[in-house]
């Protein structure tokens, strides 16, 4: 009976296991023994050492897209987390017609990020310069998306409108584990509107709080679909994110090696904000 | 003091509804119109069109082979989905009876958990390179991605949930005589439903608008998903914004469909998801 037991077991994990390792781990060692070949993705290579990561630091275009992503993830984060916590708190309050807010407001999250920025590029491209000329904003009469300095803005724009359906949710079902009589208690204090805010709510949603801002910055530094549909890297390079780099030049730009030691790079970096993350939302959580 | 406190938060709610309602009211009026419509004020692209006609429409399935790129999408969402919590609840139980126990499954656990900070970035290149090896440039090469992808995710839904699931009653079919196997599908499969409907949720959804995988595997199998006819297909559209508009709303129509019957599952899904 108790062999049994353990046959089965097994006989589940080891072939589960195989798939898992065929398709993630062994593509994974690929992608790290590729980063030290000058491989074009075709025909032969050599082995170059470590000549892909010294010429990583030096290049001005990867660069260019880890200051552009991050730039995109801090700012959209902040942004993103702010209007949910607002929009959160007034989905939790005394409204009428909660139930249809809330579904209307996590609508944007079901959507495909890539026709969603279709979507918004004609928004960008068509419609916001022609209200601008309408009202007489100079600054906005030519589309965002083709400006170098404020492209970001758009696909910031685009990012949050989709990621603030979801944070909303996670805030909401944060606020609802926040007991009643905390507040009468609070209200007894004299905690009102910000201070309650602050010293009661807030400290008691902090685990929400964490996952939407692991939630956030890792979706927000693999961003793809966005620039994909919105400015394809430009414009003059200003709107690369990692992942669209390594996409454009490893798989068509015959920088196959070069762009596995900038993925290498990409994944220690995830790693190592992910864990710093988890360890830091555990140590608040701690304190409290 | 209710209705006081009430109004400014309808008003924000309003205000802030619309920036959702109008990108949607947009792709409805444009997909709608003829070019000849769209002069170039505002009130000539955002006025509701002269006639509701659905010629776009059937322009720009012809275009984009609509029907193909939909059941493609169907298939490799539905067999991810099912093959999804087939395989990962039953990953998911055989680990989580045993990780606390035995260092052989404490240390797979945590192998595929920490799949999860893999970035797709990484794998990308070499997994072309190896699905075209495989022959498995095609759906189901893509279907097998998936299933490896939201595996990390899914078995800690799963492991996690089975701790909440007492031993005792196993153990009570296993007096019975009933082998692991038919334990685990008469008693603790169906005990795991609530976590099936999460899994089943953010899979779907996942599955359904991801981009990047089907770019990267089917590249040269010359099928579509549904989003990845968006992107293909988008320089035939040209400057014909119309045909765009429609094909990107009959791309959203099928979520949205779904989202309107299954909105309690889904929201409910997803927070489960984020939450555990």
């Amino acid at each position: 009976m108790k062999n049994d037991r353990k046959r089965t077991f097994l006989l589940i994990t080891i072939p589960i296991l195989a798939l898992f390792i065929c398709f993630n781990t062994i593509p994974l060692i690929r992608g790290v023994i590729y980063s030290f070949t000058n491989f074009k993705g075709f025909g032969s290579y050599d082995w170059v050492g470590l000549r892909n990561y010294i010429d990583l630091c030096s290049d001005a275009r990867v660069g260019k897209s880890y200051l552009f992503t991050f730039k995109l993830a801090v700012f959209t984060t902040i942004i993103v987390n702010v209007l949910s916590l607002l929009l959160a708190l007034a989905l939790n309050s005394k409204i009428k017609a909660k139930s249809f807010f809330r579904g209307a407001y996590f609508l944007p999250n079901i959507l495909g990020a890539l026709v969603v920025g279709y979507i918004f590029n004609y928004f960008f491209t068509y419609i916001l310069p022609a209200l601008a000329d309408m009202i007489g904003i100079n600054a906005l009469k030519t589309s965002i998306l083709s400006s170098p300095s404020a492209a970001w803005i758009g696909i910031m724009v685009v990012c949050a409108w989709q990621a603030i359906a979801m944070n909303t949710i996670i805030y909401i079902s944060g606020l609802q584990t926040v007991p009643e009589d905390v507040y009468e208690a609070g209200g007894l204090d004299g905690a009102t509107g910000w201070k309650k805010f602050r010293y009661l709510t807030f400290p008691l949603i902090i685990p929400f709080f964490s996952i939407n801002m692991v939630l956030c910055v890792k979706n927000f530094l693999m961003v793809f679909d966005q620039i994909m549909a919105l400015t394809k890297g430009g414009p003059a390079q200003s709107t690369e994110s990692i992942s669209y780099l390594i996409y454009n030049n490893g798989m068509s730009g015959g920088q196959f090696g070069f762009q596995s030691a900038n993925a290498v790079v990409f994944f220690i970096v995830i790693v190592i904000i992910s864990v710093g993350q988890m360890k830091f939302s555990s140590k608040k959580e701690e304190q409290l | 003091m209710k209705i006081k406190g009430n109004w400014p938060i309808m008003v924000f709610l309003i205000l802030g509804l619309s920036t959702i309602i109008f990108p949607l009211y947009l792709t409805i009026v444009i997909a709608f119109k003829q070019p000849s419509e769209m002069t170039n004020s505002i009130s000539g692209i955002l006025s509701l069109p002269k006639s509701w006609s659905l010629d776009n429409f059937k322009e720009a399935m012809q275009v984009t082979d609509f029907w193909h790129s939909l059941g493609n999408s169907l298939l490799i969402t539905v067999i991810t989905v099912v093959l999804s919590i087939i395989l990962h609840s039953l990953l998911g139980y055989a680990l989580g009876r045993n990780k606390a126990k035995s260092k052989f499954y404490n240390f797979v656990y945590l192998f595929i958990v920490s799949g999860m900070f893999v970035p797709f970035a990484i794998l990308m290149m070499p997994l072309a390179k190896q699905t075209a090896e495989m022959g498995l440039g095609n759906w189901f090469g893509v279907v097998l991605l998936y299933i490896v992808f939201y595996m990390p995710m899914n078995i800690l839904l799963y492991s996690g949930y089975l701790v909440n699931i007492p031993m005792a009653l196993e153990e009570a079919a296993k007096v019975d005589g009933a082998s692991t196997w038919r334990t685990y599908w008469k008693v603790i499969f169906p005990i795991m439903k609530p976590m099936h409907a999460t899994v089943a949720v953010l899979t779907a959804l996942s599955v359904w608008n991801d981009v990047m995988t089907p770019l990267v595997i089917m590249a040269g199998s010359e099928q579509n998903t549904l989003p990845l006819a968006q992107l293909n297909f988008q320089s035939q559209f040209g400057t014909n914004y119309n045909l765009a508009f429609a094909s990107y709303l009959m791309s959203l129509i099928p979520i949205l469909i779904f989202y309107v019957i299954c909105q309690k599952q889904i929201l409910n899904g997803v927070v489960n998801g984020a939450v555990k």
